[in-house]
């Protein structure tokens, strides 16, 4: 099957103008005859219904949560991007375009990423005139501040609060078409199942998680928009409850999953404390602005940072990358703090963490305008660690964080599968091989609010739609695969919980498919998987009642998903031989140990079909151009 | 029943006993079921701790404890239940997911209940339902704009102060503390920080006094109940939302009925 991206002609920043005159339309008295479901309530799913609602088009939207607003959108901290040029440093759609496409390694599609360059300015507009409050200056103004991988202030933010009032802006704009009845929202549901009927994507089975019951939903078109997969890494700094189901699910059902070893693995996290350890929480990235990355110039130097003199530091991403100093993008620093503490000079009880130092900040600003700038972070590092980061420095270690990889989707945002659209996080599109600080925020919003408006009604208004009821055959198929995955798990009745094979899978992957991989290491993680997976149908314990609010058996099923899912993803990294951006191959790199990458061999997307369990699934690639900008060497130096 | 394995690098375990709200579904009758964790560690967050024994309880093919949970750092307001019959525990400004074992004592006796009032029906042990709060956002807590039409961004023009102090009130979870800290099972604070955010911001303004007339007469209908002024909300308050917000819809509301056209 060839992958058609569907870029419309022309040049690069006429191309979006372009693509919407040329778009079908449907009229305003037409819309409400198409239903439109939406899975998931982060910024994508979220702005996604509330412009739908508002352009009127019948929408159904569901969640996992008690309420939209829980989505995992909300932890973002430190910001979101736009090419405004407010603080007239030179910034401008051409830069910001030419800054992701470099940042992602040259592994982005150019016309998406103009695109979600061009409309940055609008998601802004719209998220202040919702309310979002913000940052200003003294005079009003709006405040920018400069962020990992770029050298303009373009990073609009509120406090370090910013994915939280992003998302309450998008929820409560849909919480105003629920009211106005264009929106239905269905709280305390998890997709299981996508319904395909005549090649197109027609609705989902879900379970309503307080009563165990599945229901049928139909639609004209789907809308994934579920998030990344790092939770299949157990420890990340993703939400517990987020998860791959809905995507790999989707999957299942024949849309391609493209990518997947394009792995975001975040430089400042709490490190490690024990083996209870749930999940792991970030720092934001703005700390890096000003606090300064060290470990000791000796291994197994165990002094306490405060005593360990100038002279015995080794500030070693100032020294390695002069220009962008500790700002260097998240993939750089993450593996140069894996490098310092293999070298043995990791700090902290466990080796695995390197300080992040505010002492000369507070010396030379205050503590007054440190605690201004990170005062909410500084006291969740406190109330976590127990340790005062205005006297100590913080211990930080890389965490998994964001996935890169995702769906399939062409520049209609629609997967190989007609009606079957996937934004934000879920889908492959926008960030390459890594994603740049601030970058999440605005794919999500930019793909809800200004995107699928016009492609959704281009899908609608040009798509010959045969009926397609709840009960048609499609339907009673998929709820009843539904139904016999939900016996098999209650079924085994044996000893292993869910969360300690996802415990084991997840050190599996964080072993061999986490910072840095090489082909041993692959074929060690491809052996252990299928292990793993059969351990979880043989021995698997569930108790409980199926038919009530059972978070184990959801828990379970999720855990099911990432045992299959994991196998697409460390066969993506062994294929892929080359490094770029998140994904370092051990046998490619520069002399000084860069990621190498092989534009020759690799410079295409990798979108992989499902053949079955434990079958190698078959590989499609969609080649990347680049007309505008010429693939180089990245470099911070 | 005891569970646990040793969680601690330096051995400095604790043993803590639980008294857990267990109650089947909505409409059976609930009870308060002793448990123990053993091998706790300091640098455990009581969730963590939960899960531990969450683990012992499936091992042994008992239905583990209920309680909800997603981001674990704070900000998503999905956790929460009373501890010793306060939300959120003992420790200030803090969501259950960042409270740590550590302030807690090795022997402690803990009790854990849910959030208990009339518009919180109590789903399974310690979850209950706040869809109640969805639809006081629902009957005006936005302003009706859409997407599409928005002039640029720094065409408004907002002091910092005033954005300082409509974000404080923006800062709100919602996660129900405050309506389980209440005597009277008030939301007034959940209310009012949203009726406050959007009444101080000059984007607010078109709709400042249908807005708080329409959220109170939501929040009324929903069954919660009225505010006498304790301030019991404010003390448990993770993200710190003061009850100057609740003067401020009170005035709001009052000066509503002297708009003319809303």
């Amino acid at each position: 099957m060839t992958l058609d991206s569907k870029v419309p002609g022309g040049p690069l920043a006429d191309k979006w103008d372009r693509h919407k005159f040329e778009s079908k339309l449907v009229n305003p008295a037409n819309r409400r005859k198409y239903t439109v479901i939406i899975v998931g309530t982060g910024l994508a799913g979220a702005s996604a219904a509330s412009s739908l609602g508002e352009l009127g088009y019948n929408v159904k939207s569901f969640c996992i949560h008690d309420s939209p607003r829980r989505a995992h959108s909300i932890a973002a901290q430190g910001g979101i991007n736009a090419a405004k040029n407010y603080q007239n440093d030179g910034d401008s759609i051409q830069r910001l375009f030419y800054d992701t496409i470099k940042g992602g390694d040259y592994r982005a599609r150019e016309a998406n990423v103009f695109r979600l360059a061009q409309l940055s300015v609008n998601i802004i507009d719209q998220c202040v005139a919702q309310g979002v409050p913000f940052a200003r200056e003294y005079g009003g103004l709006l405040d920018n501040r400069s962020f990992g991988g770029a050298q303009v202030s373009r990073t609009f933010y509120a406090r370090g609060q910013t994915g939280q009032q992003l998302l309450l802006g998008a929820y409560q704009s849909m919480m105003r078409q629920v009211e106005k009845g264009t929106v239905a929202m269905f709280p305390n549901r998890e997709m299981l199942d996508l319904v395909i009927v005549n090649g197109q994507a027609r609705g989902i089975i879900c379970r309503n998680l307080l009563t165990g019951a599945l229901e049928r939903h139909g639609a004209h078109a789907v809308l994934l928009c579920t998030g990344g997969y790092g939770t299949a890494y157990y420890l990340s700094t993703n939400a517990v409850n987020s998860n791959v189901t809905a995507a790999w699910r989707a999957h299942r059902r024949g849309a391609f999953f493209a990518n997947p070893c394009y792995t975001q693995i975040h430089p400042t996290c709490i490190p490690v404390s024990g083996t209870h350890q749930s999940k792991l929480t970030l720092m934001s990235e703005s700390l890096r602005n000003d606090g300064r990355v060290w470990v000791p110039k000796e291994p197994r130097d165990h002094r306490p940072p405060q005593q360990i003199p100038e002279e015995n530091r080794d500030y070693y991403l100032e020294r390695k990358y002069p220009s962008f100093g500790n700002l260097v993008p998240r993939d750089v620093a993450s593996r140069n703090a894996k490098g310092v503490c293999d070298e043995g000079r990791g700090v902290g009880d466990s080796g695995l963490a390197v300080y992040l130092d505010f002492a000369d900040a507070i010396k030379r600003l205050g503590r007054e305008v440190i605690a201004g700038r990170y005062g909410n972070l500084f006291d969740m590092y406190r109330k976590i660690t127990d340790e005062d980061p205005y006297q100590i420095p913080m211990r930080i270690y890389p965490a998994i964080h964001y996935t890169m990889g995702g769906l399939w989707v062409d520049y209609n945002l629609m997967s190989n599968i007609p009606g079957l659209h996937v934004l934000g996080e879920a889908n492959f599109s926008d960030h390459g091989a890594n994603r740049l600080g601030a970058s999440a925020l605005m794919q999500g919003l930019c793909d809800g609010y200004f995107v699928i408006p016009y492609t959704l009604a281009h899908y609608l208004g040009g798509t010959q739609f045969p009926a397609a009821a709840v009960d048609h055959d499609a339907f009673n198929e998929a709820e009843s695969s539904v139904q016999q995955r939900l016996d098999a798990m209650l079924r085994v009745k044996g000893s292993d919980t869910p969360r300690q094979l996802h415990r084991e899978l997840g050190q599996v992957l964080w072993d061999y498919v986490g910072m840095s991989r090489n082909d041993a290491g692959l074929r060690k993680a491809l052996t252990i998987i299928p292990q793993l997976r059969d351990r979880f149908w043989q021995n698997l314990s569930v108790p409980g009642d199926p038919n009530n609010l059972n978070k184990n058996l959801e828990y379970a099923g999720r855990v099911a998903d990432y045992l299959e899912f994991a196998e697409v993803l460390a066969l993506d990294a062994l294929h892929r031989t080359e490094s770029c951006g998140g994904h370092f191959r051990e046998e490619s790199q520069t002399p000084d140990g860069e990621a190498l990458r092989d534009d020759a061999n690799f410079s295409y997307a990798a979108a992989w079909e499902f053949t079955g369990i434990g079958a190698a699934p078959a590989l499609h690639k969609e080649p990347l151009n680049f007309e505008y900008v010429k693939p180089s060497q990245r470099s911070y130096k | 029943m005891a569970f646990g394995i040793s969680h601690s690098p330096f051995g400095i375990d604790m043993r803590i006993h639980l008294r857990v709200w267990r109650q089947a579904s909505p409409t059976s009758k609930g009870e308060l079921v002793s448990y123990t964790a053993e091998g706790v560690a300091p640098d455990m967050s009581f969730l963590e701790m939960l899960d531990v024994v969450n683990e012992g309880l499936i091992k042994k093919g008992d239905d583990p404890i209920a309680f909800d949970s997603d981001c674990r750092e704070g900000i998503c307001g999905t956790c929460g239940f009373l501890i010793d019959g306060v939300a959120h525990g003992p420790q200030r400004a803090t969501t259950v997911c960042q409270l740590h074992m550590r302030s807690f004592r090795d022997g402690d006796t803990i009790t854990l209940e849910p959030w208990r009032a009339k518009a919180f029906p109590i789903i399974k042990d310690l979850v209950v339902d706040r869809g109640a709060f969805d639809r006081i956002i629902q009957a005006g807590g936005y302003t009706s704009v859409n997407v599409g039409g928005a002039q640029d961004a720094n065409a408004i023009l907002i002091a910092k102060p005033t954005l300082e102090q409509a974000m404080d009130s923006a800062a709100c979870i919602a996660c129900g503390a405050c309506v389980a800290a209440c005597k009277n099972a008030s939301a007034a604070l959940f209310t009012s920080a949203k009726v406050s955010h959007l009444a101080l911001l000059p984007q607010g303004q078109v709709e400042r006094a249908s807005r708080v007339v329409a959220m109170v007469t939501r929040h009324d209908a929903e069954g919660f109940g009225s505010c006498s002024n304790e301030g019991e909300c404010e003390a448990v308050c993770p993200k710190e939302i003061s009850i100057t917000n609740i003067a401020r819809m009170n005035r709001e509301y009052v000066r509503a009925a002297l708009v003319r056209g809303r």
